[in-house]
């Protein structure tokens, strides 16, 4: 009698354990980017002068006005990733799973982007986030946890970044947190950038994947070559008020200058009537002929 | 000609300041007033295999371990030296026969004779027998200047002092089994600036020449220069040799904050470069300082790097704006 008990308790023990893994959805594999949403955010990347539904504040205004594309063209910028709170807008991604061999217990969940073949970790084994002298680095430090279905990713420990390609910062300050979300071969990925230093409210990204069985994540060699020759050190920039292209995106579009520059209230439906209000840039070269 | 006038005068006034609040030992005073000492704890972070970063309280204390002994780059403050000690034995117990010291100011040399007499320095033959203090405490290693400016300060006392100089660009050591490359960077954070490059540990020191928590502070009553702080920053990225991109390989300890790489370098040069260029540009233009000041040329940088006192933006400000030559 006494046996039957412990063998039914122990069954009752593995059914909890089943279920309870049940509820850790199994992301592995390969996905590939669905780019139906921010197009040209992603792959050509943005145009310049293009700060608009970002909650950006003055201070990351002067910076991105400040920013010249011939950074880029030094060798030390050359090869430099995105960081992991901007990889998710590229191209596929494979993600796998480190489990303890014998538990089957999840250490951590791993994932490489296509885009400058970066990977990173997030660690699924309830371990703390290192202290604040640790190394900060592109793909910052991650913990995940579920929730319910989802999850729930907190980053930590990034180095300086941008929230997009065209000179708008993102400080090491940042903190990120992340859901991922399954729907059978769905895979939206959330992203909710925390930044003290340059934003003035919390800025989301959602990016969706499809999930593939006949895709692979390609290789993503970089080899910084010297482009031009400059002086040792140079740095190219624009003088406050002497950026000659800030306007490219508000006169193409013929969108106001204002909604274009930024800033948390161009987040929101209710900006609409404040951009009504607001001169296009081709009535205000009417206004002057 | 008032412009002119105001500039000198505030150039002595923070000159003055300067001098008191951190070139001379009065920065440990200061230092020392605003920390509880009782309440640090050495925090130890390894970095590579026999290359560690002790954070407490003052700047950060390398620590290179090995066969041959020990040898640590700063000593923070002389409170600290027993905790400091214990955690430098929790490592190894080997003798401590080497300090650096990358700078003089006391945050960073305030344990030098504690630390000092912990250590051991080797001796023999003629120097053991001609010398009666041979062979006792640690060497201490510093440019030259490092010691020039000590031993103007009464409040230093000898025990402190470095006991061998270099006055060239560098000075090469070959200890635990790797070159170990002390390399003079003139008028950065001071005028006795030192960076250590490990180089079989792919590691380097910068002391106050690179820090990451602050705007840089400009030493200028002891040559000091924001030039001086890129140059610095351009002969570290130099040493430099990323595993990929910006991310890895060699590893970078400030003399302040975080353990880096040469990403956090590339951004650190890049922010005093651009704010040098802004500054320069209005001097160029005739601006007073008054006139910089106001216009706020550092205001996008400010939420991150501005800090208290020698570290404000005003202070910033001003030493760059009277360093830079136009």
């Amino acid at each position: 009698m006494g046996k039957i008990c412990c063998r039914v308790s122990l069954l009752f023990v593995f059914s909890i354990a089943s279920f309870s893994a049940l509820a850790e959805k199994n992301f592995s594999g390969v996905w590939v980017g669905n780019y139906s949403e921010d197009f040209p955010d992603r792959l050509p990347g943005p145009e310049l002068g293009d700060y608009a539904g970002l909650p950006l504040n003055d201070a990351d205004r002067l910076r991105a006005q400040s920013w010249s594309a011939s950074l880029i063209a030094l060798p030390e910028y050359q090869c430099r990733v995105h960081p992991s709170d901007y990889a998710s807008s590229f191209a596929n991604i494979r993600i796998w799973e480190e489990r303890e061999p014998i538990t089957e217990q999840l250490i951590a969940i791993r994932i490489q982007h296509f885009a400058w073949q970066t990977r990173r970790t997030i660690w699924m084994d309830g371990r703390e986030h290192p202290p604040e002298y640790a190394q900060h680095t592109a793909m910052g430090y991650s913990t995940g946890e579920w929730v319910a279905h989802q999850l729930k990713v907190k980053t930590t420990h990034l180095k300086e970044g941008w929230l997009r390609r065209n000179g708008v910062a993102r400080s090491d300050q940042a903190t990120v947190t992340e859901y991922f979300i399954r729907h059978d071969d769905i895979l939206t990925w959330t992203v909710i950038i925390d930044d003290p230093v340059y934003l003035d409210e919390p800025f989301i990204r959602n990016r969706d994947y499809i999930y593939s069985i006949d895709s692979q994540v390609g290789n993503y060699p970089c080899d910084p070559v010297i482009e031009m020759v400059r002086e040792p050190g140079y740095i190219p920039h624009h003088l406050p008020g002497t950026n000659p292209d800030l306007l490219i995106y508000s006169e193409r579009h013929d969108i106001p200058v204002e909604a274009a520059m930024g800033g948390a209230n161009t987040m929101y439906p209710e900006y609409i009537e404040r951009l009504q209000e607001l001169p296009k840039p081709s009535e205000l070269r009417a206004g002057q002929e | 000609m008032k412009n002119i006038t105001l500039h000198k005068l505030f150039a002595m006034v923070l000159t003055l300041v300067s001098s008191i609040m951190l070139s001379q030992t009065p920065v440990v005073s200061t230092a020392q007033a605003q920390t509880d000492f009782d309440a640090v704890e050495i925090q130890t972070l390894k970095v590579r295999d026999n290359i560690y970063m002790l954070v407490g309280a003052g700047g950060n204390i390398t620590v290179q371990t090995g066969e041959d002994g020990i040898l640590i780059i700063d000593t923070q403050y002389a409170e600290l030296s027993d905790k400091n000690l214990a955690a430098i034995r929790a490592l190894t117990d080997k003798p401590l026969r080497y300090i650096i010291n990358t700078h003089h100011h006391g945050d960073h040399v305030g344990g030098n004779a504690e630390l000092k007499a912990a250590g051991f320095t080797p001796s023999g033959g003629n120097v053991g027998a001609s010398l009666s203090n041979a062979g006792e405490g640690a060497t201490i290693f510093a440019h030259e200047n490092v010691l020039l400016n000590m031993a103007g300060d009464d409040n230093m006392s000898t025990e402190m002092w470095p006991t061998m100089t270099y006055f060239a660009e560098k000075k090469d050591l070959y200890f635990n089994g790797e070159g170990v490359r002390i390399i003079h960077q003139p008028n950065a954070h001071t005028n006795g600036d030192s960076i250590i490059f490990f180089r079989k540990s792919d590691v380097i020191t910068t002391g106050d020449a690179y820090i990451t928590s602050f705007y840089p502070f400009i030493d200028m009553s002891s040559g000091g220069t924001l030039q001086g702080f890129i140059d610095a920053a351009n002969s570290i990225i130099d040493l430099i040799i990323p595993e990929y991109g910006q991310d890895g390989g060699t590893l970078v300890i400030p003399g302040h904050g975080r353990l880096s790489d040469i990403g956090d370098v590339i951004n650190w040069r890049e922010m005093l470069t651009i704010i040098r260029d802004r500054i320069l540009d209005m001097k160029q233009r005739g601006m007073s300082l008054e006139e910089v000041l106001a216009a706020r040329p550092t205001r996008d940088y400010d939420p991150r790097w501005a800090g208290q006192g020698i570290f404000s933006t005003e202070n910033f400000v001003t030493a760059a704006y009277m360093t830079l030559e136009d």
